[in-house]
Formats: C-alpha cells, structure tokens, sequence
C-alpha cells in the first residue's frame, strides 16, 4: 500500500515536470473579406474630434466596402496597454484587425511577434512615398516595417511673453542662456518657476543629452553627463526647486506652464490646447529649443504612433485598406485640425505650415534632425524600470552626483540590453 | 493559503486522530479513511484554487519566461536557478527587502498600539461614543485600499490638499522625502487595518469576567497596572493572532504604496517587495524573475505561517 501511495505520488511529480509554462500557438490570419473590422484607437484627455474624424472614415470605409461592420474600441495609454496589447497576441480571439500605438513600443510589439509587415503594401500604395524616411524607419525592425507612422508630436521651447517683456528679457539663443533666464526670472518673480522641469520628464531631458553628443545607450560617456548635469542643474532651488519638481511628469510641467505657475516649459505641439485652456492663453510664443551653440537646435524626440494590422487579423486585406484610409492624407489633415497631431507625411506637413504659423519652430525643429529611442525590446525595459527618470531623481534629491548615477543608469541600460 | 497547510498536513500527522482500538480490520479501514473523506469538499475548493497558482509561480520561477516567450516568439527554456541568482546578486532587490521589513514591523508596531488603545478606549465610552467610533472604524474597515489611498492622497497634495491649507503651508511635498513618505502612507495603511485589531481586542476585553478586573481595582490596581497584568495576559492568545495576522497583511502591502507613491516614490525610494514584484514581472514582462521574488515572499510569509498555525493549536489546547 505504501508502495503504491509512492509510486502514484511518483507518476503525478513526473506529470506535473512534464508541462512547461505554456506559449501561445502561432498566430495564423486569415482574409475574411466580410464581417466585422475590430480597431483599437487611443484613448486621449479630450476624445470628442478624434471620435468625431474617426466616426467619418468608418463611414466612408463602410459605404465603399459593403458587408463590413467596424468597431472601434479606445484603449488608456497608460502602461495597462501593455497588458491589453500582450493579451492580444496571446489570444487571437481579443485581438483587433488595426491598432494604433506608440512607436516607442514598437520593438517589443515586433519581438513578441504581434503585428504584420505591412511594408510591401505601404510601397504599393500611392500616398506610401509620402512618408519621411526617418519616419519610416522608426517603424521598421530588421528591414520589416511594422506599421504607418500615423502622426508625430515635437516638443519645443514655450515661454510667457508677458513675463519676458515685464523683464526686459530675450527669449534664450543656446541652453546656457536658458539656464541664466530661468535663474533671472525665478529671483524677480520668485512665486514663478524660471522653467517647468520634471525629474520623469524623459523626453524632456533627452535632447539636453542629445545636445551634447550622449546617448541613451552610452549614459555614462562625458557628453551624455554634461548634457544630464545642464538638464539636473534646472531641478534646482533657483529655477525649479526639487522639492515640487523632482517628481514631475512631463504632463504636470503642461499643467504648470498652463496654469501660469511657470515662465517657460518644454511643451509639445500637442500642448496647445492645454495651454490655451489656461492661464497662460494668449501670454506665449513657441521657440525651438536651443542647442549648446548659438543657432543650433537641440535634436527632439520624434514620439508619435504608427497603425499596425495585427498578424492574427481575420481581414487582412480589409484592415490594410482601412489603415491606408485612416492614415491617409485626407484624414490625416483632418486629424491635425481636430487634435493637433502633426501629419507624417511630407505633403499634408507643408500644406499646413503654410497655412498654420503656430508650427513653424515644430517644424524647423523637425528639420533639424530628430532623434528616437533604441529600437529594441530593451527600452520599454529600461522606459518600464524608470532608468532615466531614476537617474535625474537622485542628481536633483542629491542622492547622487551626476557620475554615480550616470554610471548606475548605464549599467541598467547594459544589462537592459543583456537581458532582452 | 493557511488551509491548505492544515488540510494536507494534519491527518499525516501523528496526533492525528486515530481510529478506536477494537471492531475488525474493515472497520478500522473505514477509520482512517473518514478524514480524508471529510476534507475532501474543501480540498477541491483549496487545492485548484491555491495549490494551482503556486505551482504556476514555482514553476515559471525556473524557466526564462519572458514576453517573447508568452506569446510564442521564442521557446521557453528551463533555467534552473539562475532566476533566484540574478535576484541573490541584485542590490536593489536586497535593500527593497530590507525596507519592506522594516516598514511592516513599524506598521505592526503602530497598528496594533492605535487598535489596543481604541479597544480599551470603546469599553470605556458611553454609548453615543461607542457607536460612533465603532462606526468611524468600520466605515474604515469597508474603504476599498484604493479608496482610501486616493483620498489620503488628495488629503495631503502639495497644492490643493486639505492637510496643507489647514497647516498653512501650501506646497509642502510630502511624497518628497523618504520617511515622511512612509509615514504618510503608513498612516493610510494603519487607518485601514487597526479596526480589525480593535474589534478582535474589544470582543476579547468583553469575555474577560467583570470580577477578576473588579477584584483587582479592589487590590488597589490602576487602570494601566490591570491593564498590562491582567488584560493583556489574558488576551495574549488574540494578540499572537492578531500580531501574525498584522505581520502577514503588512508584509504584504502593495496597494497604498503603488497608488500613493506613483509605483515606489522618488527613484523608486519608497519601493516594497510585493510592488517590485510586480514591477519586475508585468512592468518589464521578466515573468520568470518576478515569479521568483513571489517565491521568496510566499517563503517567507510561510514560515510566519507556521508561527500562526502553532499559535492557533496552543491555543486550542489551552482554552
């Protein structure tokens, strides 16, 4: 009896070793040319116009595509989408045909093997041609192009022309000016912060290190530590005091410039209406950022969101097509016009410059060269673990000098990198 | 989790109970079998429910388990140990734990002072009183965590908190340095966790006899003195469960950290175990390394188990 009792416990041990953690079977399509198109769009603060331009091409997809039902469901931007995009490779039952997400999450996306390469049939597509290179690329892993960059946001220089005036002060021409404005302003106006700066404002403090010839990839070389010590020495008690601003996200710097608590910020286009919303509405004029030397400009982060069509799509041909009218010049236009989102493509861009002077420092900000994040799984690694935000948290608290935690940062990044 | 220690445990055990000496084989057959057949309709709720997750979480705590791996990109690999390694030689995760011990020692600490000194204080109240306070308890008790969280959180933001307009002192950020963060949060975690301690202590003060506390004021005790001589030996029974229940809860606290402090505060200073676990697993899809700081927690946790389980059958033999 024993015995058996051992042995049975003996075969159940072997059959629970037997079973791995389990995997998802290999995604399969499939080209359904009816039925319901199931898109995921972002969610965003104010959804009204995105609905709105959205709710028109479904009508016009529908009218040209009989048969086909489309359902669009708005997904948070928070880091649940994480979860959400993950279950939708997991489960080809939840997943969408189409979905918009960030470009920065694209590396993971593509290592974990969701989306299609939709790149043979962006280069048959007439409006395809129109997209930058840059652009193009930041959509692209191992020469695969994983989605259309659907709309760009630029980040550049606000700052309140009534403060500049009372002060008799001209808008800064390198980061070293900057530097010395903010100081002057927060002395004679000491209930104003010289510039909005936070210590999870990522984006924020890249082009300071970009500026300096770093990188994300080698934070401790000595230009990525001059560029974070010019970044830091803002979160300090005579601009921006880390006590409020330490824990800042580049959203709350939006809120504090908005909300006239701050002489300048480092907003993007996509901003606008925030800051016309409040305080500070009609008080401020946008510069491109400057770089270290006079008539240069500190590279930005082209952040944006591209379309991809999910490689377990049901309605292959069907999603590409509503891709190719969404991300289209048409509604891409309209686009701009409901939310402010810069168009990717080159042709509706100069339309609009021509027409909209609001985005002239954007756009030369955009030809000045803009910059990305490693196209790798590593940086949402590295976005997820808080590296960067960590880093310029210990220099501004003083828990650290800018060498130690540079140096700590490069190694999150390095084994980041191992690891992925 | 408790359960199923006890359900598996037991009826192995040696002062398991053991069939009557006399009627036949067949009989004493049926005997022995009995407990089994008794825990049989809570082990199949239990074992599916519990036993299930953390064989799961055992399991993936030995396989490079990543996001490529889950959605079938890359196939998964047995690692070993090599999870629990990586943890071993991480300073962060050394001095997260280090904190987190620290932080649910202080919260025992403080929640079972606030609970006690309610307790003894309700027995005192009149009746108005003691409704309110045992309403103001409850309503506590019933506060969802992230409830509460949010609400301490607006209590005491920077700019337009209650906590700062009252002190006069607009600006004030309490989620900047380190320890007036956890206190802050420690403050939410006691606010909903003492009401469980008190009435537990309030319904133990209750059964002690009205003559033994009389006889004693007749002796000539104060309140502090029959207090520490005779309350709180006659309760220390409740209070060891009510300590390892603290110690079990707090050590696991995740929800006023992670919602209070933005996922860990500053630099990530404010960090506790179970919000790194989470951090480490879904945050930065390492499945396999976050399983493993889950088994090092569930490790833990069990051992003070124990202690809860040992506490649990002396008291059983004393009563």
């Amino acid at each position: 009896m024993k015995i058996l009792n051992w042995a049975a416990a003996g075969v159940a041990l072997l059959a629970l070793a037997a079973c791995a953690p389990s995997t998802a079977p290999a995604a399969s399509g499939g080209d359904d040319k009816s039925g319901t198109l199931r898109v995921w769009l972002f969610d965003e603060p104010n959804r009204a116009p995105k609905e709105k331009v959205v709710g028109e091409v479904i009508k016009e997809f529908t009218a040209a595509n009989a048969g086909v039902k489309v359902e669009v469901a708005y997904i948070p931007t928070t880091p649940a989408r994480h979860e959400k995009f993950k279950g939708a490779f997991n489960d080809p039952a939840s997943a969408p045909d189409v979905a918009e997400y960030g470009n920065t999450d694209l590396a993971e996306y593509a290592a974990a093997g969701g989306f299609s390469d939709i790149g043979p049939d962006l280069s048959a597509w007439s409006e395809g041609k129109d997209i930058g290179a840059d652009l193009l690329k930041s959509a692209t892993v191992d020469g695969k192009v994983y989605g259309l960059p659907w709309y760009i946001g630029i980040r550049s220089l606000y700052y309140r022309t009534d403060v500049f005036d009372e002060l008799g002060l001209k808008p800064p021409a390198t980061l070293e000016e900057l530097t010395e404005t903010a100081r002057e302003i927060r002395k004679k106006k000491p209930d104003l912060y010289g510039i909005a700066v936070g210590g999870e404002y990522t984006f924020g403090a890249m082009p300071f290190v970009w500026d300096a010839g770093g990188d994300i990839e080698n934070l401790a070389s000595p230009e990525s530590r001059k560029g974070v010590k010019t970044y830091t020495d803002l979160l300090s008690d005579d601009v921006c005091p880390p006590q409020a601003c330490a824990s800042l996200t580049g959203g709350k710097t939006v809120e504090l410039f908005a909300g006239g608590k701050a002489a300048m910020g480092i907003l993007g286009n996509f901003n606008r209406a925030a800051v016309d919303a409040g305080a500070a509405a009609g008080k401020y004029a946008v510069i491109p950022l400057p770089g270290s030397k006079a008539g240069t400009i500190a590279p930005a982060f082209s952040g944006g969101n591209n379309l991809g069509v999910m490689k377990n799509s049901q309605h292959r041909t069907l999603a590409v097509k509503f891709l190719q009218l969404l991300g289209g010049k048409a509604y891409q236009t309209k686009m701009f016009e409901a939310m402010g989102n810069l168009p990717t493509l080159t042709s509706a861009r100069d339309e609009l410059a021509a027409k909209d002077s609001f985005l002239k420092p954007f756009l030369d900000t955009v030809a000045a060269g803009t910059r990305f994040v490693p196209i790798d799984p590593a940086w949402v690694k590295i976005d997820n673990q808080k590296v960067i935000p960590t880093m310029l948290q210990k220099i501004a608290t003083k828990q650290a000098t800018v060498e130690q935690a540079t140096d700590e940062a490069a190694a999150a990044v390095k084994a980041a990198f191992g690891r992925s | 989790m408790t359960s199923v220690t006890t359900a598996t445990v037991v009826p192995g055990e040696p002062g398991a109970p053991k069939a009557p000496a006399g009627p036949g084989n067949r009989a004493r057959g049926g005997a022995r079998l009995r407990p089994w057949l008794y825990l049989l309709p809570s082990a199949a709720v239990l074992v599916p429910l519990f036993g299930y997750p953390i064989y799961m979480l055992g399991l993936l705590s030995v396989f490079d388990y990543r996001q490529a791996q889950v959605s079938g990109g890359q196939p998964t690999r047995f690692v070993g140990l090599e999870n629990y390694a990586t943890l071993v030689g991480d300073g962060r995760f050394w001095s997260v734990l280090g904190q987190t011990l620290v932080f649910a020692a202080a919260l025992v600490v403080a929640t079972l002072a606030v609970g006690a000194a309610l307790a003894v204080v309700l027995t005192r109240a009149g009746r108005v009183p003691r409704l309110l306070l045992s309403l103001a308890a409850m309503a506590a008790w019933a506060a969802p965590a992230m409830t509460g969280s949010t609400v301490w959180m607006f209590l005491f933001d920077a700019d337009l908190g209650l906590v700062n307009q009252v002190l006069g002192i607009e600006g004030f950020n309490w989620f900047y340095d380190r320890w007036v963060t956890f206190g802050v949060v420690g403050a939410t975690v006691v606010w909903h966790s003492f009401p469980f301690v008190m009435v537990t202590l309030y319904a133990g003060i209750q059964a002690i006899p009205g003559s033994v506390l009389e006889a004693a004021s007749l002796d000539g005790a104060s309140a502090w003195q029959s207090f520490w001589r005779i309350i709180v030996p006659m309760l220390r029974p409740l209070i060891t469960i009510v300590v390892i229940q603290s110690i079990i809860w707090d050590f696991k606290i995740f929800t006023q950290i992670y919602v209070m402090t933005n996922g860990g505060g500053i630099a990530g200073q404010n960090s506790v175990l179970n919000v790194y676990a989470y951090q480490t697993a879904f945050g930065s899809s390492e499945y396999g390394l976050g399983s493993a700081i889950g088994v090092v927690m569930t490790l833990i946790l069990l051992v003070v188990t124990l202690f809860y389980i040992r506490a649990i059958h002396r008291n059983g033999e004393r009563l």
